[in-house]
């Protein structure tokens, strides 16, 4: 752990043109190489608040700075919800699509979609298109598509709601295993406590209407975690911690 | 992929057993009650028309054929042209929609005459109303595909600094394919008959030789055979128009879209 700050928010809100108040007061500093979820109900701004550290949206009030400069477009990834791959081009082409945007002439950048593909475990897949691919390997083409610019952070907006368990722990294990050898930030929003512990370093609870950081625990479990953690006492124990954190949230909300 | 040649086959067959049953059906009215040609010939009748006046018909045909390809094709490149610039600047677009409105709903018989009488050559006149007929599904369809690109993506496109013409280009453009082959497919046969309509209105001038001055030319000297010789050539460009745009449609998306899907899905 280098213990320096990527990036710090302090007291970021947003509002939203109609009135809504999406997120509220939000002070963070966020480790380069830490894995950190932002754990919350739907409504608690946890997209938003992605999206503004993307750039994609401007806060209110507040300020995000990035104390190490301000980052290139490639410097961050971002994999959406749905896979959000263009339907009429290939799987390498949809990969490869940032570093051309950015310049990089198409026979290279295809040549590094197709190493990435092979990260993901997509290799032999570079010519097939997105309708001929399951909901799982369109999520690993996203995933390789907002890598292959080696980000420093990576942004992942509930990438795996939509996937069936089985998908979605060996998706999960796949994601360790690439942030584990590239090392890359990353702020993962999700409201499964489970997929929150198995996978972060770190947890922020988020409260709902206005979105508000009500928690901020540790899993200090060790890398790599397998199914051996996914079954074990210690494991149980997170959880238990964060959903108690996250019922207590909502609560303290409610009244 | 079960029984997949017999749906195939039935799916030629159907309309081709209808198609024999109602020609055979009027080549049988004619005979039963002795119709005379000149009020009703029958299907024998107007292909023997066919075959020996192929040379005046063969001529109007490709006159005809040339002003329909001619005003589409000008309808599709000013089509697209324009819904881009729409797609670019939504100032434009809110300046210049309403007025394609106005050409699309203003019946083209009613200006026909007028865009003869303006225009000195009367070949041009006719692809002029042909292509306002022409145009309208083209624009509008182009211009509702290049507004309806996945936000996400967009969002992607901008996080990774995309320029306003890489947007266009790499997003807009390619999701916009569909609905632009779509508003061809219209266009095509609408191209047909506003060059036949415009044909109609101009013909008594006696200028041009397009299948609908062959008609004209046709019930004035009560030729009803050839007259009906010409409209069948007419319904036979229409229908081969329509399936060689469904072909393109089909070879620049079966890759991809779902409206072009080889058998099952996945």
């Amino acid at each position: 752990m280098t213990g320096t700050s990527l990036l710090t928010l302090a007291g970021v809100s947003k509002r939203y043109p109609t009135g809504t108040l999406a997120v509220e007061g939000i002070d963070l500093a966020l480790e380069a190489g830490d894995f950190l979820s932002l754990l919350g109900p739907s409504g608690c701004g946890k997209s938003t608040l992605l999206r503004m550290i993307a750039g994609l949206a401007e806060p209110s009030t507040g300020r995000i700075a990035w104390p190490g400069g301000a980052p290139a477009p490639r410097d961050i990834g971002f994999v959406f919800q749905e896979p959000t791959l263009m339907p009429w081009a290939s799987a390498a082409a949809n990969v490869a699509l940032p570093l051309e945007l950015a310049g990089t002439p198409r026979r290279d950048a295809l040549a590094r979609a197709g190493e990435w593909l092979g990260r993901v475990g997509l290799a032999g897949f570079e010519n097939a298109y997105p309708r001929a691919l399951s909901g799982g390997m369109k999520m690993r083409v996203s995933l390789a598509r907002a890598l292959v610019t080696r980000p420093r952070l990576l942004l992942m907006d509930e990438p795996f709601a939509a996937l069936d368990e089985i998908t979605r722990f060996k998706l999960n294990n796949d994601l360790l295993a690439l942030w584990d050898a590239e090392r890359f930030t990353v702020i993962f929003v999700t409201h499964s406590v489970f997929e929150s512990v198995y996978l972060s370093r770190r947890i922020l609870v988020l409260a709902a209407r206005p979105g508000r950081l009500d928690a901020d625990l540790t899993v200090d479990a060790p890398y790599p975690r397998g199914e051996a953690f996914r079954t074990s006492a210690d494991y149980a124990g997170h959880c238990r911690a964060v959903s108690e954190a996250l019922a207590a949230a909502m609560e303290r909300r409610a009244a | 992929m079960k029984g997949g040649t017999g749906r195939d086959l039935g799916g030629y067959l159907a309309p081709l057993l209808v198609g024999v049953a109602v020609l055979g059906g009027w080549e049988w009215l004619v005979w039963a009650r002795g119709i005379p040609p000149y009020v009703l010939p029958g299907p024998l009748r107007i292909g023997q028309t066919l075959i020996s006046d192929w040379a005046p018909l063969s001529a109007s045909l490709i006159y005809t054929l040339k002003l329909t390809v001619l005003a589409l094709a000008v309808a599709a490149v000013a089509g697209l042209a324009l819904a881009l610039l729409f797609a670019l600047s939504r100032g434009i677009e809110r300046a210049l929609f309403p007025y394609a409105v106005i050409l699309q709903v203003t019946p083209i018989v009613a200006i026909a005459p007028l865009i003869i009488i303006w225009v000195n050559d009367v070949s041009i006149s006719l692809l002029i109303c042909a292509w306002i007929v022409a145009f309208f599904p083209i624009l509008s369809n182009t211009t509702v595909g290049l507004n309806s690109a996945d936000p996400n993506l967009q969002d992607l496109f901008r996080l990774y600094g995309a320029s306003r013409w890489q947007v266009l280009w790499r997003l807009k453009l390619p999701g916009a394919m569909p609905y632009f082959l779509a508003g061809l497919r219209i266009s095509g046969g609408l191209a047909l008959i506003g060059a036949i309509v415009a044909e109609f209105v101009a013909g008594t001038g006696g200028a041009a030789s397009g299948l609908a001055y062959r008609i004209l030319e046709s019930g004035f000297q009560l030729q009803i055979p050839r007259m009906f010789a010409a409209l069948a050539l007419i319904s036979a460009s229409g229908i081969a128009i329509f399936l060689l745009l469904s072909l393109l449609s089909h070879l620049l998306l079966r890759r991809w879209h779902e409206s072009a899907q080889d058998g099952e899905r996945r």
